[in-house]
């Protein structure tokens, strides 16, 4: 029987072409198929060719946000042993142990485009790559665990949401999955906020006081306005959203939601402008954003140091695994 | 205990990729998770419960060294330009030819079959 692969190829060099991206073309034809197909919806796996900017722009992307999973937790777990009933303690746990699993997924991603793991972790610590400025604060009291689950995973999903359509398709498709994950997070979130609200007046404020102190990293959360025009990462579809789309979303969606509960935003100029059909808001401390992810946010070092040493006691493992295996092999 | 961990530097394993397929709940098809770094089958295994099967949203998973897996991507043989329409359902359209038999026979149109 004819090896079906031996044949000469039917399809036309142009047809061929299209499908990205052929190697026997020049870089800069298959350069122009390759945006075409991204342009027109098109998606991408690790195994196809892709230009360089791309390459790096989605590692860079999916760099930062799985250093955010995995910093990400470390406030939360502050308050593993300090949950206020055995169901709490058992629904943050599961929450830390999901969002390790997502930098774990993301780290996946990202090693598939050609940086390893130990070089992401490195970089991390050395301050080259960063993580969400949201996790570069403290948490005061079981307020903030509320305050945190609820709405710095709201703020996060909303984004997240846009990148299940990522053009980057191993992204989109781990997207799906942490998406899933996140809604549970947000209903523990919820139900936490929702329970100390309908408690002591002593509860009420502490909720307040959280939720006060939370709101400018949340308003900051998803970045200053930026042109669409100038944003490479739209261009290649890599996300679907500037961050003012993003803002304005979690806006409307979460501001009644808080306003229901009897809780008072700390801004006076946040209302709704329905002529122009989008919120108005004070404008977010940028400063304060851009000092906080350089790593000079008021955790940002003793979150890093605490990263170090867990990598260093854990060393023995990963070594000891290694081990086994070659010795087994 | 034997001392199976106390190999020599040079016999040191290597992290690899494998592929992850979850059957999602009896009786469905194995569809492609993800992948996972391990340097064998047994934590490659044990990696994939703990990402993909946690929460029970897995009833069965298989883990497959990704350089195990042959792929086979031409155009050529799986996209061919010529009309494959006859090998599809959708590919027979025959409503206006069965209205003129129907005219030409008398015959009325047979009602819907009742489930």
């Amino acid at each position: 029987m004819t090896d079906p692969l031996s044949l000469d190829p039917v399809l036309s060099p142009q047809e061929r072409g299209r499908l990205p991206f052929n190697e026997d073309l020049p870089h800069d034809e298959r350069f122009e198929h390759f945006e075409a197909h991204v342009l027109a919806g098109g998606k991408v796996e690790s195994t196809d060719w892709m230009p360089d900017e791309y390459r790096t722009g989605v590692l860079r992307f999916v760099e930062m946000h799985a250093n955010s999973e995995l910093m990400g937790v470390l406030p939360e777990r502050e308050w593993l042993m300090r949950a206020p009933t055995l169901r709490r303690k058992l629904a943050l746990t599961a929450k830390v142990q999901d969002e390790v699993g997502h930098a774990q997924l993301l780290y996946r991603v990202a090693e598939d485009l050609g940086k390893p793991r130990e070089a992401m972790f490195d970089d991390l610590l050395a301050g080259k790559t960063k993580f969400h400025n949201v996790f570069h604060y403290p948490t005061r009291s079981w307020a903030d665990i509320g305050v945190i689950a609820w709405l710095v995973d709201a703020a996060a999903i909303v984004a997240q949401q846009a990148l299940r359509d990522s053009s980057y398709a191993p992204y989109a498709r781990t997207m799906k999955k942490i998406c899933w994950e996140e809604s549970v997070h947000i209903m523990h979130g919820r139900d936490v906020v929702v329970t100390m609200v309908t408690g002591t007046d002593e509860q009420r404020a502490m909720l307040q006081e959280a939720l006060d102190r939370w709101w400018g990293p949340l308003m900051q959360m998803h970045g200053p306005r930026s042109p669409r025009e100038k944003d490479r990462d739209l261009h290649w579809r890599i996300k679907a959203k500037t961050s003012e789309e993003l803002r304005q979303e979690f806006l409307t969606i979460y501001v009644p939601r808080i306003l229901e509960l009897g809780l008072t935003l700390p801004d006076s100029e946040l209302r709704r402008d329905d002529d122009l059909g989008e919120w108005r808001y004070t404008e977010p401390d940028w400063q304060e954003l851009r000092t906080v992810v350089t790593n000079h946010g008021p955790k940002s070092q003793e979150r890093l140091e605490f990263r170090r040493v867990s990598r260093e006691e854990t060393r023995w493992v990963r070594e000891t695994i290694l081990r086994a295996a070659g010795a087994a092999a | 205990m034997s001392d199976q961990g106390a190999a020599g530097p040079g016999e040191t394993g290597t992290l690899e990729p494998w592929e992850v397929f979850r059957r999602e709940k009896e009786g469905d098809p194995m569809r492609h998770g993800g992948s996972v770094m391990a340097p064998d089958a047994q934590l490659a295994i044990h990696y994939a419960r703990e990402l993909y099967g946690r929460r029970q949203e897995s009833v069965a998973l298989w883990v497959v060294r990704r350089a195990d897996v042959h792929e086979l991507e031409d155009p050529d043989l799986l996209q061919p330009p010529l009309d494959r329409s006859f090998k599809k359902p959708g590919g027979h359209v025959m409503r206006d030819k069965l209205a003129a038999a129907r005219e030409r026979s008398g015959q009325p149109k047979p009602k819907a079959r009742e489930g």
